[in-house]
């Protein structure tokens, strides 16, 4: 039988009256087979034609006499909200893992969505956010690395003063920051602190409590944070009370202003000083020349300049300077370019080593992990619902052929799923203002729930609307699709191919969680493999008492005999240097005219004869230095790396020149060699250091007395410090602590990884066991009628867990290149790293099949002892 | 009373309706109309009067009777309504009346 020309059905279809389309496209049709009949095919064509063009009506609309009740009128809200609190009260267990998986995996995203906003919005609190920067220095170190420095030589800021001023609102020099003493009357404590030039107020947009900005403009004066003032005065107002900075600088306090928030650059700087007040006595810092860099240099530019072409003005400032120097070839290669960073870029992009993207990439994987934990969460609710369609299928059946309309039926699905994931936002923000102090700890954030912020109720709910969309489109689409006389027959059975979508989410959801598996025990082993690296000296009872004032000087003689008499302590001596750090880099060492390389410097720390005693170092060949040899004051005790420079088989005994430029050269002889020391990162190598005594220490470091503890060792040395350096508080470090400090980075990344694995597998577990007790009930009757055919319990279990073992082995299978790429690209960032074995790998997947099979067994064990009599007589 | 109004090809598919009783939708009707008077009616005239003739009342219409020809589509089914039994009464009466006042000799002239 032919059929009418398709354009003018098609013409029909679209343009006809939609009132009376059925009919008249049936009658066509039946007409125009009656014509080819009668006719013949080429004038039936003809008058199908012309009878569609006849009743095309464009502008007729469908008489809403058809559907009285909208699909959105009060009534069938209030309906679809009854039906959808039946469903879920009717399917406890249902509902709260579907609930349950949402609300936690909507306080993750909360969670890290804050945490991102948090890193995002840094320093945003300055109102001149947009316009100030921080001057850098931009190279390229001998080994090929980036870097960008921040402190700059004096006469920088001085040429850029005297010769850029029209750019910039500000050039303010400053001090890098430090702990000083703060003292009045008998009040004495360490606070963190800045000198900077009088703009600064200004400039950082201080909220000031007393006082104005214009607070530093006297040489003596001092502004307070609002914390640091209370510590200081208690309820007084401090207004024009005289503060003593370090014992050294009096100043008068002249101004309080509001503690800078968490989330700011500043945040730990308690007090601002001027800058002129610790030059008047530093005098040095001003004779100070283009071959010291150890100044901060901030500027606010003109509101019309902007950063890329005030940069491209002074960017050869200092090159061309150097230029004109002699011997200062090294720094030249190095090709220094005098930067503006703004502001936005202090927190994420303003490091050191220019290469190094660990906060961005920070960022991105935390919001990555949010946003696959909510993924997790959706397919859960996704799954759970095709799962069950089978059972409202009935009810679409009914539904449909008492009248309801498709677009009914996806709103009625659709409320469902609203209902559910507005409950689940709702106890999604109690979760997350619950766990937030706790997270804060983890992630050293101060965040906060911003509950007055229109636009995180706005975010919140566009992410509730989007959340609850992707979650109910599937049912919503798909259940309503069904034809009501095939579901009523029961024809529809939801065959193998309605399985596979829910198949391929299982997989994503255990991709996932195995993936971060992996990621956190990698992470794991390898803080645990840094933890472990030697460090050449013992931490364990190593106090370090930094020497902030001057009274400290000349005293330690008497100090260290006291200690020693107080029982409490072993050995005491000084250092240039804490053992957790090098604080003075320096090159120029040969022997016999051949230069002795130190590609970035080396360590060049001066110390007192006991200070390996007391840190407890281990040599491989010589001898410690000695009080009783005066010419130990020529003597270098080198670490391993050093003496490898040297390139000798024994190194001890040999002359060595060194020249560092900014003395004259002094010859020194190696008496020893001893284990490298981790003093900077336990991931890098070890900096070839050399030790000598010499005569500028800022640190004392005592070893307590092992036979006693440290609490009752602490007092006692306390006592000997107020007595003899009354002036000075007794702040001291442990070197355990200051070294543990070193992974704080990499542990916070372990824990956090660890937390969102877990939380990754609970929601997925969740998934699991919800879609497990679907199936054992889908086939009850298979599984009576395989019992009474004689299949035992085992059997049974087996049948049922299969299915979920194999989608899990998918998962692990996709999981493990994945997690492999990415986690090798992330140990490579450290020269000292663990390797990634196999047996993570094993471990992992094993782990999740366990998991997996725990969650299953549960449900299919259950269905598997159910009596056959009951489950075939039911019906 | 508003006198009912009837044009004539109104009138000619009300009766054919009356005339296929129960089976009477768009195609019967067509074919009906065409057989009867030998006039090629185009389904789209037919289709509006049906229309036309249910908007003033003198057909209702329910949908049924689904085939496989029709594309799985429903049949309007017309019947004619107690208005349009009157209405067709009433065109009747007054063409009787007609042909009753007519003068004998003029009927023989017609042949009649």
């Amino acid at each position: 039988m032919t059929k009418p020309p398709r354009w003018l059905s098609f013409l029909l279809s679209c343009f006809g009256d939609p009132n009376t389309l059925e009919e008249v496209q049936g009658d066509l049709l039946e007409l125009y087979a009656y014509w080819v009949e009668t006719v013949g095919e080429r004038k039936a064509r003809w008058r199908y034609g012309l009878s569609v063009l006849k009743l095309l009506r464009p502008l007729a609309r469908r008489n809403e006499t058809d559907s009285i009740t909208h699909f959105l009128s009060p009534a069938m809200l209030h309906n679809y909200l009854k039906i959808a609190f039946r469903n879920l009260t009717r399917n406890k267990a249902y509902s709260f893992i579907n609930i349950g998986g949402l609300a936690v995996g909507m306080a993750v995203a909360i969670l890290n969505g804050l945490w991102i906003y948090d890193e995002l919005s840094f320093n945003t609190y300055h109102k001149n956010y947009d316009s100030i920067a921080q001057v850098t220095e931009r190279g390229i170190r001998k080994e090929g690395n980036r870097y960008s420095g921040t402190s700059l030589p004096y006469p920088l800021a001085t040429e850029l003063k005297a010769n850029y001023q029209n750019y910039f609102k500000h050039i303010l020099i400053s001090q890098q920051p430090e702990d000083y003493i703060l003292a009045t009357g008998d009040t004495k404590l360490t606070r963190k602190g800045q000198f900077i030039e009088a703009g600064a107020p200004e400039m950082l947009s201080l909220k000031m409590i007393r006082g104005t900005w214009s607070g530093l403009n006297d040489p003596h004066s001092i502004l307070l944070s609002a914390s640091a003032a209370e510590a200081l005065f208690g309820k007084t107002d401090p207004l024009g009370k005289p503060v003593q900075i370090n014992t050294k600088m009096d100043a008068k306090v002249t101004g309080v202003y509001e503690d800078l928030p968490h989330n700011t650059g500043f945040y730990d700087i308690k007090f601002l000083a001027p800058f002129d007040l610790w030059t008047s006595v530093n005098p040095w810092v001003k004779e100070q020349q283009w071959d010291n860099w150890f100044l901060f240099i901030y500027a606010q530019i003109q509101p019309n300049a902007d950063f890329d072409r005030v940069s491209a003005l002074i960017k050869d400032i200092e090159l061309n300077k150097l230029k004109s120097l002699k011997g200062r070839q090294e720094m030249i290669d190095r090709q220094p370019q005098i930067h503006l960073l703004p502001m936005r870029d202090w927190h994420l992009h303003g490091h050191y080593n220019m290469d190094d993207t660990g906060p961005v990439q920070m960022v991105w994987l935390i919001g990555l992990i949010g946003i696959f934990v909510l993924l997790l969460a959706c397919i859960n609710f996704m799954n759970l619902s095709t799962a069950r369609s089978e059972k409202r299928a009935k009810e679409v059946g009914i539904r449909k052929s008492v009248g309801s309309l498709r677009t009914q039926l996806v709103s009625q699905f659709f409320s469902e799923s609203f209902l559910v994931v507005l409950l689940a936002f709702g106890l999604s923000l109690l979760l997350a203002t619950l766990s937030l102090p706790w997270f804060n700890t983890i992630a050293a954030k101060q965040l906060s729930v911003p509950w007055a912020n229109p636009s995180f109720w706005l975010a919140s709910l566009g992410f509730t609307l989007l959340t609850g969309f992707v979650a109910g489109s599937y049912p919503a689409l798909y259940l309503s699709s069904f034809q009501p006389v095939k579901v009523l027959k029961g024809v529809i059975r939801v065959g193998r191919f309605a399985s596979v979508p829910r198949k391929v989410l299982v997989v994503i959801q255990f991709t996932v969680s195995v993936t971060l598996i992996i990621s956190t025990s990698i992470v794991y082993r390898q803080i645990q493999y840094a933890k472990n690296r030697p460090i050449g000296y013992n931490r364990d009872g190593l106090l370090l008492v930094q020497k902030k004032t001057a009274e400290f000087s000349g005293k330690f003689d008497v100090l260290r005999t006291e200690l020693k008499n107080s029982g409490a302590v072993v050995e005491v001596a000084e250092s240039r240097s804490s053992v957790a750090n090098i604080t003075m880099w320096n090159a120029g060492f040969s022997r016999k005219g051949k230069e002795i390389p130190c590609p970035n410097g080396c360590g060049t720390l001066s110390v007192t004869p006991e200070y390996g005693k007391t840190v407890g170092w281990e040599f491989l060949a010589g001898r410690d230095f000695d009080r009783r040899f005066s010419t130990d004051s020529s003597g270098l005790v080198v670490n391993e790396s050093f003496a490898k420079m040297i390139g000798l088989k024994k190194p001890v005994g040999e002359a060595l020149a060194w020249n560092p430029g900014w003395r004259n050269t002094k010859y020194f002889n190696v008496l020893g060699v001893v284990k490298d020391m981790v003093a900077m990162s336990p991931y890098e190598k070890t900096v070839p250091t050399v030790f000598f005594l010499e005569n500028y220490h800022d640190w004392i470091n005592i070893r307590i007395n092992p036979a006693m503890s440290p609490a009752e060792a602490l007092p006692k040395i306390e006592a000997v410090f107020k007595k003899i350096i009354p002036s000075a508080p007794f702040d001291y470090k442990f070197a355990d602590q200051e070294y543990a400090l070193k992974f704080a980075a990499e542990e916070r990344i372990g824990k956090l990884a660890g937390v969102f694995a877990g939380l990754a597998i609970f929601i997925s577990c969740l998934g699991l066991f919800g879609l497990a007790s679907f199936m054992a009930e889908q086939r009850t009757k298979e599984i009576g009628v395989r019992k009474v055919l004689g299949a035992s319990v085992l059997n049974l279990w087996g049948l049922l867990s299969k299915d979920f073992v194999i989608l899990v082995l998918i998962g692990f299978g996709i999981a493990t290149p994945i997690a492999y790429y990415s986690l090798s690209d992330w140990l490579r960032n450290y020269q000292y790293h663990t390797d990634i074995s196999w047996w993570i790998f094993a471990a992992s997947g094993i782990g999740a099949l366990i998991i997996t099979l725990l969650t299953v067994s549960f449900q299919s064990i259950k269905a598997a002892l159910v009596n056959p009599v009951k489950s075939l007589r039911s019906e | 009373m508003k006198r009912a109004f009837l044009g004539e090809f109104e009138e000619v598919v009300l009766l054919t309706v009356a005339v296929l009783d129960e089976s009477a939708y768009g195609v019967t009707i067509t074919q009906e109309i065409e057989q009867k008077t030998g006039r090629a009616v185009g389904f789209s005239t037919v289709h509006t009067t049906l229309q036309r003739l249910e908007e003033k009342g003198y057909l209702s219409s329910k949908m049924s009777g689904a085939t496989a020809e029709r594309g799985g589509r429903r049949k309007r089914f017309f019947t004619v309504t107690t208005a349009g039994r009157k209405a067709l009464m009433e065109v009747k009466n007054i063409r009787e009346q007609l042909w009753d006042a007519l003068p004998p000799q003029t009927l023989q002239l017609m042949g009649g």
